[in-house]
């Protein structure tokens, strides 16, 4: 329908102003909403909080099992909430033998409020074509390199339930105290598309 | 619809620029919030909201940035639902506001079938001119349900913004090699597949 219009199109902040106004002047858009969501969203749908599952899930092997089963319901108990459409949170268990990476196909889905915004790379085409065809291959060339005999699971994130990775702890991290556990869990690990690396918590 | 937003699996990709290269630009958490704004405020839902950046010209589609879609997406839908016009919208820019193209109709849900971890499964052949959350790669493949997800929404109904029945998903886990024989690294894919584009092969 469009073409001529996408070659004319309008600089994109003044599309993005212009539907800001439109929505103040006739959706009733409060005044500080824009400001208010965007301080929320930046403070408190960090990587940090699922770090500090992924830390406790280490050390508290109730905790683990919890999550494992119920990833909502540990979440909440940790006081994290998430928006009306993630339905779910699933809990994906990588094991010396077995390495989980999760994708959205068809957009860009992930569990924002838990791992923190999704980073550039995980809405790239290329990552959301390839990952799932050439799993081993695309995390080799972004520098993680999975030995052959690790089983590969990737999940697409294509209905209203969210994954997010529990990677394995390093095991000269054994016995480390919470705090500097979630120090050493970073969102691509969450992902599933980077290893983790125990110097961080130094 | 197969849409050029159905990435899963097509070839001729490069590299993925990874780490990211940092950017920083001040509209795009502004569309964040308007998007955000928009369906807590029930203009729309959030499968409608997927369906419109679906219908965006595959051309736009493939090179807008990330927050461009959305915006694309949410200007759509105000127009759709009447809050703005599209001349309204372009008599506050210097310049053209493309929109998506237009909305078909959508479809309901498959009767209710009962699925249980373990059963082979084949995703129906259908070919959905609407929204649909069932990407190309897996049509007519065969697989393992290995999880049954809480009901939501059913995408196909509540994407046209029809009231939708609740369904819930199998995570089914499909082989690399069925889905692209002799040309994959191998691996499990597993897909949150909703039940209406199931039917059952074999129970558990």
């Amino acid at each position: 329908m469009a073409s001529d219009r996408e070659s004319s199109a309008a600089p994109l902040e003044q599309r993005a102003a212009a539907l800001e106004l439109v929505l103040r002047r006739k959706g009733d858009l409060p005044e500080t909403f824009v400001h208010d969501f965007t301080e929320h969203a930046e403070e408190e749908w960090i990587t940090d909080n699922g770090a500090r599952m992924v830390a406790k899930a280490w050390t508290d092997p109730a905790f683990r099992a919890r999550m494992l089963a119920d990833g909502t319901a540990a979440a909440k108990e940790m006081g994290f909430g998430f928006p009306e459409h993630h339905r779910q949170l699933v809990v994906l268990e990588n094991t010396g033998d077995v390495h989980n990476v999760i994708v959205c196909t068809l957009c860009s889905c992930t569990a924002y409020t838990i791992i923190g915004a999704a980073p550039d790379w995980y809405k790239d085409l290329d990552y959301r074509a390839r990952v799932v065809r050439e799993s081993r291959t695309v995390l080799r060339e972004m520098g993680f390199d999975l030995p052959a005999s690790t089983e590969i699971r990737v999940w697409d994130t294509t209905a209203d339930h969210r994954y997010m990775v529990l990677p394995e702890q390093p095991a000269a991290t054994i016995g480390w105290p919470e705090e500097k556990l979630a120090k050493i869990v970073t969102q691509d690990a969450m992902i599933g598309a980077a290893g983790l690396d125990p110097s961080k918590g130094q | 619809m197969d849409g050029m937003h159905d990435l899963g699996g097509k070839q001729g990709f490069g590299r993925v620029a990874y780490p990211s290269p940092p950017h920083d630009e001040t509209w795009e958490p502004l569309v964040r919030a308007l998007s955000a704004f928009s369906i807590k405020s029930h203009i729309y839902n959030m499968d409608e909201m997927r369906h419109a950046i679906e219908r965006m010209a595959p051309k736009h589609y493939i090179t807008a940035p990330y927050y461009e879609r959305h915006l694309t997406a949410v200007a759509t839908l105000l127009v759709e639902k009447g809050v703005v016009t599209q001349e309204e919208l372009e008599s506050l820019v210097d310049g053209a506001f493309p929109l998506a193209g237009p909305i078909g109709p959508g479809r309901q849900a498959a009767p209710p079938q009962v699925f249980a971890i373990g059963d082979k499964v084949r995703v129906k052949n259908d070919y959905v001119p609407g929204h649909v959350r069932m990407p190309g790669y897996i049509r007519g493949k065969s697989g393992v349900v290995v999880r049954i997800s809480v009901p939501m929404p059913f995408p196909d109904t509540a994407g046209h913004g029809m009231q939708a029945p609740m369904e819930p998903t199998c995570d089914v886990r499909f082989k690399s090699t069925d889905l692209w024989p002799d040309s994959c690294d191998e691996a499990f894919n597993h897909v949150g597949v909703f039940q209406s584009y199931l039917e059952k092969i074999e129970t558990a």
